[in-house]
């Protein structure tokens, strides 16, 4: 069926359009391959006829080896957990308190007038910055690293759930009402899944902002976690060491982000063609 | 503002009373005492050009405006059906004409309401893989599944292309032929007002300008000659030329 409408829903105009396939032709996948595998092993090449001095750059294939053996002597795997358990405390806590405070200023006008004022202040102030602050209120131990992380998770979190609901379709909510659903369920039907694109948005700036928080707090007297491995291995100059810490960061990140767009694709089933991603 | 719903159903009793219905927005007054009485089963069209306040009115008797001054009372149920289908795009077909509904059998309930309709195939889509004629007849089983005693339709087919709304327009003759409900429909197309209206009201500068009953009969087309001179005199009420 055809139409020549002039107002639509913004929904069936993206739906109208010709959905682009998801996957890239096999020759074009091939193609973008091949310069970073160029580049290692040019640096590999670099390292083995000596042209990269090894206390600077250490050859790829000498970083694999280290990461083999710190993994068979459980050593990466203790400074793994322990950095993993102050992402996920920190996450849980600053993502908990960004809920509550975002939902809070997105969905009444008092909390609005009350709660986003500060907070749009406070997100001014470049969190990493203050560490000295932060050493001073809660010392240089955990809580600093998860205060750390938590702060860093917070600020997206808070953005993307305000925005969440405050973008969403005034109509909806009208003609849920119509249908007889009351408050309480017209939160659980159309504000809450409404928002959730936006909130996952937000999980994913968030677990961003962890793990550089993360790289911070752990380089500030710690004991464990990875940001120790690397800060240790400096004092040794083992340069492949630190070149290893930053590629499980580096990995870290990648596989949390493509959890996370795993789970979106599953929960967010019905933007299916809307999104040419 | 007294907006209500009385839960007493009297035969003789019209299914929706309005009386003295004000709004205005700032200092423009949209509807300046606005009477209106629809009687059981009947369809009433209200016809008016754009900004004449004939949604704004619609709103109201469907209890969304909380800022409205008069009385408007359902005696019964009322389900809207709005200018753009309003379905929730993360809710299947199905559950979008089941939202909100309570009762026993509200599955099969459903089923019968996308049958009318003519979708129950598309139960599972999604409302992004519907075309806008198939959305907004999903809308139209979402207010019918409800049983109302009166539709309230906000120019429901004035976003779909002109082969669509006629199909749509036979659509509601027919079931409002099944069901009998009462309907409201506010429209700026006169031809439509005609083809599905008992009565139209005509609302010009917030008041109720004129009203006539359309005596055309239940089988009536656009090729019917009285069909033709009520449309030149509602036009020429509308201030548009006809000749």
């Amino acid at each position: 069926m055809s139409r020549t409408s002039l107002v639509e829903a913004p929904d069936e105009v993206a739906a109208a359009v010709p959905v682009v396939p998801r996957r890239q032709r096999p020759a074009r996948r091939w193609r973008r391959v091949v310069s970073p595998v160029v580049l290692v092993l040019g640096w590999e090449l670099a390292a083995r006829t000596g042209l990269l001095a090894a206390e600077k750059l250490p050859a790829p294939s000498d970083v694999l080896a280290t990461g083999w053996r710190l993994s068979r002597d459980g050593t990466l795997g203790i400074h793994l957990l322990d950095s993993l358990t102050r992402a996920g405390a920190g996450l849980l806590i600053g993502g908990l308190l960004a809920l509550a405070l975002g939902t809070v200023a997105g969905l009444l006008r008092l909390g609005d007038d009350l709660v986003d004022p500060p907070v749009q202040m406070a997100r001014m102030l470049p969190h990493l910055g203050l560490v000295p602050l932060l050493i001073i209120w809660v010392g240089i131990g955990e809580s600093l690293k998860i205060s750390l992380v938590a702060l860093g998770a917070f600020f997206p979190i808070y953005f993307n759930t305000y925005a969440g609901i405050r973008d969403i379709d005034e109509r909806l909510v009208e003609a849920a009402r119509t249908c007889g659903l009351g408050q309480a369920a017209r939160l659980r039907h159309v504000v809450l899944p409404g928002a959730l694109p936006s909130l996952f948005l937000g999980l994913r700036l968030a677990i961003g902002a962890a793990w550089l928080s993360l790289v911070v707090g752990e380089q500030v007297n710690a004991q464990t976690g990875i940001g120790f491995l690397m800060m240790e291995a400096r004092e040794f100059s083992q340069t492949d060491v630190v070149v290893l810490g930053l590629l499980v960061y580096a990995l870290l990140g990648l596989i949390s982000d493509l959890a996370l767009r795993v789970l979106e694709r599953r929960m967010l089933t019905w933007r299916r063609g809307l999104r040419a991603t | 503002m007294a907006s209500r719903t009385a839960g007493d159903l009297n035969g003789a009793e019209p299914v929706l009373t309005a009386h003295a219905v004000r709004r205005a927005f700032g200092p423009t007054v949209v509807l300046a005492g606005v009477d209106l009485t629809i009687a059981r089963g009947e369809v009433v069209a209200l016809l008016g050009g754009s900004g004449s306040g004939k949604s704004t009115l619609l709103r109201i008797l469907a209890g969304l405006d909380g800022e409205a001054g008069g009385t408007s009372v359902v005696h019964g149920t009322a389900a809207v059906v709005f200018q753009e289908h309003r379905l929730l795009p993360w809710k299947r077909v199905t559950e979008n004409v089941g939202l909100g509904l309570s009762g026993a059998d509200g599955p099969g309930r459903i089923r019968r309401a996308l049958a009318e309709v003519g979708l129950a195939e598309r139960d599972r889509a999604w409302p992004a893989e519907l075309s806008g004629g198939q959305a907004q007849r999903v809308a139209v089983a979402r207010a019918l599944v409800r049983e109302p005693d009166l539709l309230l339709l906000d120019e429901p087919f004035g976003a779909l292309d002109a082969l669509t709304r006629l199909r749509m327009q036979i659509l509601l003759r027919r079931l409002r032929a099944e069901h009998g409900f009462a309907a409201l429909l506010v429209t700026h197309d006169v031809e439509e007002a005609l083809l599905l209206a008992d009565r139209i009201l005509l609302l010009d500068e917030g008041r109720i300008a004129a009203e006539m009953p359309v005596d055309l009969g239940p089988t009536r087309t656009p090729d019917d000659r009285a069909f033709g001179a009520l449309r030149r005199h509602l036009l020429d009420r509308l201030g548009v030329p006809t000749t």
